[in-house]
């Protein structure tokens, strides 16, 4: 007991510098990342890699949306990219529509999206993990069904607009993109920072008091209900803000393929990416990037890169699955670092244990 | 003041709290009796987790049982569980601050109210530090913390002890007695270790089946035969009682 306050003390006075440069080290290498994605980046790539980078950007969106859910709330929602398609469908159809400037057709997009992304978490209310889970799936499946009857997402003037030939042909023009950033180049710029606002307002969440009642929900509901948080409220936040994001992430997506089809939005698609989500790590808003990058950069190298069949992916992610749920539950955000400090460690010692043995007699 | 009336819980078949009546006075209440008696069903209660089927809890002139739930930690009810609950994802700051920003007291107070918690807990790590990396014992007090932080009207603390070692209980008897006169609120206490009830509460009450079968000064409702017996059960003839009875 008498040398606990010491050692707390000492550490205390430590503490502050520590929090601070870590603080500082953190925000130097988010913005030197950022920049390096937005200006450099391009004019080192081709064209196909742009595309690739900018849905990844698109991605990493609907993977933190799934993240906020899992790892801050903990309710499971299979129906993510289902929830994408009903952005890209509400986008297009608005952006043909109406005439509105894109970042507030950005806006429009996300608020209908999370109107509709409450509903589909309004079960979560009463249900949680497999049942929960169940209802979104199914919701994934019902929504890749509605897509093909209706000829998604059918061209044709206003916003609901049907023309005689069905889908979405090379003749009817592709969804509009920003005045600003017509060109591919600019608009993957566009997507990057509409994104990195994302993440500022995920981040924003997760440091104030929706982030700590979700937490509180997250470690135990009784307790939760105890200490005063209105759990049914702050559920619905936090589908209202994970749809939201995921419908901006929609209308982003829309803009960017310009003419968007069913096949992008299979059933599975949302399970791939609940489990690439589980891989880059819940926890973490890096893990979201990981998981886009597992999500859209992996095909692209098997299948344009490589020429390996896109399906020997499910299995490399299923291995991961496993490994992530067996052995590391913060997926590879958390177990990266802990992994390459340990190899630090490793390196440092055998290179001053070489130097022990030089420098002995 | 806490006055429970008539206080009868029923779930299918049986009856974990039944007709219960009693006033708790103002400072550390004990609570105690053997496992089943229905003690954390009666926080269950005023926590409003359970709906009573008959009976009226008024504290400080206000009828609990008509309040909802969530809003009862606004009002001032704080609680712990017997399972540790503090949250691990949070920092030992945000922990307190949780509670208070849910129980409506004013924002500018908020880094000092918490701050004044933790110091009061006995809390002498940084803030920041994780509730994940800390020991049984600094989880608990975390908890207190929570208890106690916000303008807590009635504090309830379920087995606050359980699994900590003696001289650590003795820092959370010292605690806990505090509470009343710190933060003027009423404090039940529940708990089997009868050192720690002793040392926090001035009058104890005892449950048994649901029944209510003793309440007074501490000391004397330990003494008490039919507190003993509750306890060890009913009056049984040992080996050496039956040698006894036979030399008689």
């Amino acid at each position: 007991m008498t040398s606990a306050p010491a050692a707390s003390s000492e550490t205390g006075a430590r503490a502050p510098f520590g929090i601070e440069r870590r603080l500082v080290v953190r925000g130097v290498v988010i913005a030197a990342l950022l920049v390096f994605v937005l200006v450099p980046l391009p004019s080192l790539v081709g064209s196909d890699w742009l595309t690739t980078f900018a849905s990844t950007a698109i991605y990493a969106i609907v993977a933190l949306g799934f993240g906020i859910l899992y790892g801050r709330v903990g309710m499971i929602s299979l129906g993510q990219v289902a929830l994408l398609s009903v952005g890209v469908w509400i986008g297009a159809r608005l952006a043909y529509g109406t005439g509105m400037p894109y970042p507030l057709l950005l806006l429009a997009t996300g608020a209908l999206t999370c109107m509709i992304g409450t509903l589909v978490g309004l079960p979560s209310l009463r249900l949680s993990g497999l049942y929960l889970a169940l209802i979104t799936l199914m919701f994934a499946g019902a929504m890749t069904i509605v897509l093909s009857v209706t000829d998604f997402p059918n061209g044709g003037g206003g916003f609901k607009g049907r023309s005689a030939t069905g889908a979405l042909t090379t003749e009817t023009p592709p969804v509009r993109r920003p005045s600003i950033a017509e060109g591919d180049v600019d608009f993957y710029r566009y997507i990057v920072i509409v994104a990195a606002l994302m993440f500022l307002l995920a981040l924003l969440h997760v440091a104030s008091k929706p982030g700590r009642a979700w937490a509180s929900i997250r470690e135990s509901e009784p307790a939760a209900l105890a200490a005063g948080v209105n759990i049914t409220f702050y559920k619905m936040w936090a589908f209202a803000l994970a749809s939201f994001m995921t419908g901006v992430a929609g209308c982003l997506f829309a803009s960017q393929v310009g003419v968007p089809r069913v096949i992008t939005f299979r059933t599975q698609d949302s399970l791939t990416l609940a489990a690439t989500a589980l891989i880059g790590g819940v926890f973490s808003i890096w893990g979201a990037i990981v998981a886009a990058v597992f999500n859209q950069v992996l095909p692209f190298l098997f299948q344009a890169q490589w020429g390996i069949d896109t399906n020997f992916l499910l299995i490399l992610f299923g291995i991961g699955l496993l490994q992530v749920l067996l052995t590391a539950p913060g997926g590879l955000a958390q177990q990266f670092p802990r992994d390459m400090a340990n190899l630090g460690r490793f390196v440092s010692r055998s290179v001053r244990s070489l130097f022990g043995k030089r420098g002995g007699p | 003041m806490i006055d429970v009336t008539g206080l009868t819980v029923r779930f299918s078949g049986i009856t974990p709290i039944d007709d219960m009546s009693l006033v708790f006075p103002v400072g550390t209440c004990g609570l105690i009796g053997p496992n089943g008696a229905g003690k954390t069903t009666f926080f269950n209660v005023l926590s409003g987790f359970v709906k009573p089927a008959a009976g009226t809890i008024t504290a400080f002139d206000e009828d609990l049982l008509k309040m909802a739930d969530f809003r009862r930690a606004r009002w001032g009810l704080r609680r712990t569980f017997q399972t540790e609950m503090a949250i691990e994802q949070l920092s030992v700051y945000d922990n307190v601050a949780m509670i208070h920003e849910h129980s409506g007291s004013k924002r500018s107070t908020r880094r000092a109210d918490v701050l004044a918690a933790l110091e009061f807990v006995g809390l002498t790590m940084p803030p920041k530090t994780k509730v994940g990396v800390l020991n049984a014992r600094e989880r608990r007090l975390v908890e207190v913390a929570r208890a106690v932080v916000g303008r807590p009207r009635l504090v309830l603390l379920d087995e606050p002890a359980a699994g900590l070692p003696a001289q650590e209980t003795e820092h959370l008897a010292q605690v806990i007695r505090k509470i009343p006169d710190a933060f003027g609120a009423l404090t039940i206490l529940v708990d089997h270790d009868m050192t720690l009830v002793s040392r926090c509460c001035a009058t104890t009450a005892v449950l048994d089946f649901g029944k209510l079968i003793a309440l007074g000064p501490t000391a004397e409702v330990l003494r008490d035969e039919q507190v003993i017996k509750a306890y060890l059960g009913e009056e049984e003839l040992t080996p050496l009682d039956e040698a006894e009875a036979k030399a008689e």
